[in-house]
């Protein structure tokens, strides 16, 4: 008998007989119905606290915010997606203005750059699906247009999220968003830049991800 | 001593618990990182859960687990089914040599070489890396914790935070002298040379290997939480991923997994949530510019359906592995993770071990506890981890003639004169003629009692029956 099928005998013909499956009651994370004005707050807050970077800003002048921000961490370049408006809007702007950095663009497989992605990229910056305000927390679906490592191999992580998008908890977002229905294969919530407590308890950023997470909140 | 040259765990002889507990004891560096941690990790528990309304939410935690493992094997076919649809391999072991022989044939068929790995303790239960290495695999931790332990040649003291027993300067002199980092007591230093060390390695590894936290039935979704983004990292990097699990992560609904995570995260490390959750639904897909091309997931059993059989030990595994248990252990808190010698140390090793390595192995773990009862009422999924630790204890001594004992290796710890000593008791105790009678000579002899009792009196002061019976004093009231 394959192990497949001796495991699975094994648990049908429990000899304690059948079990009854009690019933759960997902009430008790229920919060109550906050305004966007006071989920953004409790957003940030909570970001805050594990030493994410909120900056609150319109669909106006979040391209000011992104240069203005990397241009003080001495950011050489930027990778950005290709068909994202986020994408588009930066290299838009980039062609009548001088303050942005460098734009790279993921356009092509990892296993044709993945040194230069590793050693050369120093920001990136994604599109989000909405945030969680309870947690702190981003949602991200990473796509053929947003690869996964975008979120995670630069050491800078900027993501765009819009306050209207803003859910009290990861229970309201994922039953709104009907997430059952389909997963894409990779979904993440990101809340704060990599890190680890793993020497004496003692925090430490950017273990391996980015040591840096701006969010820019557009109101 | 025990922490810097502790063996490799297959070298381990798990009944040698009191020399290691002895020695742990009695090493002060062990107790202060310990006592440290630990009194961290419960006050943050403490805040993280304030304003909620935590026993209600413990009873949806132990309602999801538990409606879970009632329709086990059904779930783990929808499993099976969805992350099949998916595109993502199932492979099922019975034991975990099985689990081992699996993920070096996926590695052999690719000719892999080396292997990244993110944080598992099914892994860590199967002793992988061992395995692998034996075989000319390279297999190599990459959740910093795992990192510093493998580099020490040790196993992990914690199931969460695997290298709380050392200290920053132990640390430091690790990697100086494994890696050649310079010493130094910043630990964003060390850190960040850590990175860089594993960047390299997570670049160039074959494939990459994970636990899984929630497995998904409805979807075909594995759950991954941490901190570090390594498991990010490992399950996105390398061409080929291989999530390996205990059968009984599987929950049957998406939505299960937002009560589980809530308590999950709080519990074990006082976080709100963590860094990174991580959701995966399958392989690369062809428009995709990265992510592995290959996801395999081992289904291990590895004496997990024989826990299945019964229903008080069944709630053992409900166990979502936060770690809370330990972290508030008294017993653990002060002899550490090594002195157990499992690959899972504290309350719940000392109720999940003796079922993989047997009671006669683990004998001296169900009672390596003072039963106070902490871990119970912290656990996140109301697993009740004292009354279970009675239970292994009655199996480890043949106790409780109404319920025969079921545990591999049950019956290792009966005496025969302790058995006849409580047969007599019991016997006295159903007559009461001779409880008086037995009770009165005792009290009149007294003096005869001998003033060492075993290991009971080597801290403490034998108890003194009193010169008269309860009965006689009552019956002296009475008049």
């Amino acid at each position: 008998m394959s192990s497949r099928n001796a495991i699975l005998q094994r648990l049908r013909h429990r000899s304690g007989g059948e079990l009854t499956a009690p019933a759960c009651d997902f009430s008790v994370l229920k919060r109550p119905d906050w305004s966007t004005a006071e989920k953004v707050d409790l957003f940030q807050r909570m970001i805050e606290s594990v030493h994410g970077e909120v900056h609150r800003t319109t669909d106006a002048d979040w391209v000011d915010r992104v240069a203005e921000l990397l241009k003080t961490r001495g950011a050489g370049n930027l990778l950005i997606s290709k068909a994202s408006s986020i994408g588009q809007t930066l290299r838009k702007e980039a062609g009548t203005r001088e303050d942005l950095p460098d734009l790279l663009v993921y356009d092509e497989a990892i296993e044709h750059w993945q040194p230069e992605l590793f050693n050369t990229v120093d920001a990136g910056i994604t599109s989000t699906r909405g945030g969680i305000a309870e947690t702190g927390s981003l949602i991200l679906w990473p796509s053929a247009d947003e690869p996964r490592l975008m979120s995670l191999v630069p050491p800078i992580h900027i993501a765009v999220l819009y306050a209207s998008e803003l859910y009290g908890t990861f229970h309201e977002a994922m039953l709104a968003q009907r997430w059952h229905e389909k997963m894409p294969t990779n979904a993440l919530l990101v809340s704060g830049p990599s890190k680890t407590a793993d020497i004496e308890q003692t925090l430490a950023y950017g273990v391996h991800g980015p040591k840096e997470l701006i969010v820019l909140i557009i109101e | 001593m025990m922490t810097d040259n502790s063996p490799p765990l297959h070298k381990i002889d798990v009944k040698q618990f009191h020399p290691r507990a002895r020695a742990a004891i009695h090493n002060p560096q062990i107790r202060q990182n310990f006592r440290k941690a630990m009194d961290g990790l419960m006050s943050k528990r403490t805040a993280a859960f304030e304003g909620m309304d935590l026993e209600t939410l413990r009873d949806l935690g132990s309602n999801i687990r538990m409606r879970a493992l009632a329709n086990l094997p059904d779930l783990l076919e929808q499993l099976e089914q969805k992350l099949t649809e998916n595109g993502i391999k199932v492979h099922w072991a019975l034991d975990a040599d099985e689990a081992c022989k699996i993920v070096r044939d996926i590695c052999v068929a690719r000719d892999a070489k080396s292997v990244i790995k993110g944080k598992s303790m099914v892994s860590e239960e199967m002793e992988l890396n061992h395995y692998l290495q034996e075989r000319g695999i390279e297999a190599l931790e990459s959740d910093l914790g795992e990192y510093i332990v493998q580099l020490a040649d040790e196993t992990p003291s914690h199931i969460i935070m695997p290298a709380i027993h050392k200290n920053t300067g132990e640390i430091s002199q690790l990697l100086h002298d494994k890696t050649g980092t310079d010493l130094s007591s910043d630990v964003n230093y060390l850190t960040a040379s850590a990175r860089l060390q594993l960047r390299e390695k997570f670049r160039n590894a074959d494939v990459g290997v994970s636990g899984v936290n929630f497995a998904v039935a409805e979807t075909g979704t594995l759950c991954l939480v941490e901190n570090e983004g390594n498991g990010r990292m490992t399950t996105t990097v390398p061409p080929c991923h291989i999530a390996v699990t205990g059968i009984e992560k599987v929950v049957p609904n998406l939505e299960d997994i937002t009560g589980l995570l809530a308590l999950l995260t709080r519990s074990a490390t006082g976080q709100h949530i963590t860094t990174y959750f991580n959701m995966i639904s399958g392989p690369r897909k062809a428009d995709e510019l990265d992510g592995p091309e290959e996801v395999h997931v081992v289904l291990v059993d590895n004496g997990r359906s024989s826990i299945y059989q019964d229903d008080q030990l069944l709630d053992t595994l409900k166990c979502i592995r936060c770690g809370a248990c330990m972290n508030h252990c008294p017993v653990y808190t002060r002899v550490g993770g090594h002195a157990y010698g499992t690959t899972y140390p504290g309350p719940i090793g000392k109720i999940l071990m003796p079922h993989l390595i047997g009671l006669d192995e683990g004998q001296h773990l169900p009672s390596a506890s003072s039963l106070c009862g902490a871990c119970g009422e912290v656990c996140p999924v109301k697993i009740p981890i004292p009354d279970l630790l009675v239970r292994l204890r009655q199996e480890s001594v043949d106790g409780d003639k109404l319920h025969p004992a079921k545990v591999r290796g049950h019956g290792s710890k009966r005496n025969s004169v302790e058995a006849m000593i409580w047969k007599g008791w019991g016997w006295m105790h159903a007559k009461p003629g001779l409880y008086r009678l037995g009770t009165g000579i005792a009290a009149k002899f007294r003096n005869l009692q001998p003033g060492r009792l075993g290991g009971w009196t080597q801290y403490r002061t034998a108890p003194k029956l009193a010169p008269k019976t309860l009965h006689q004093r009552m019956k002296e009231r009475q008049q």
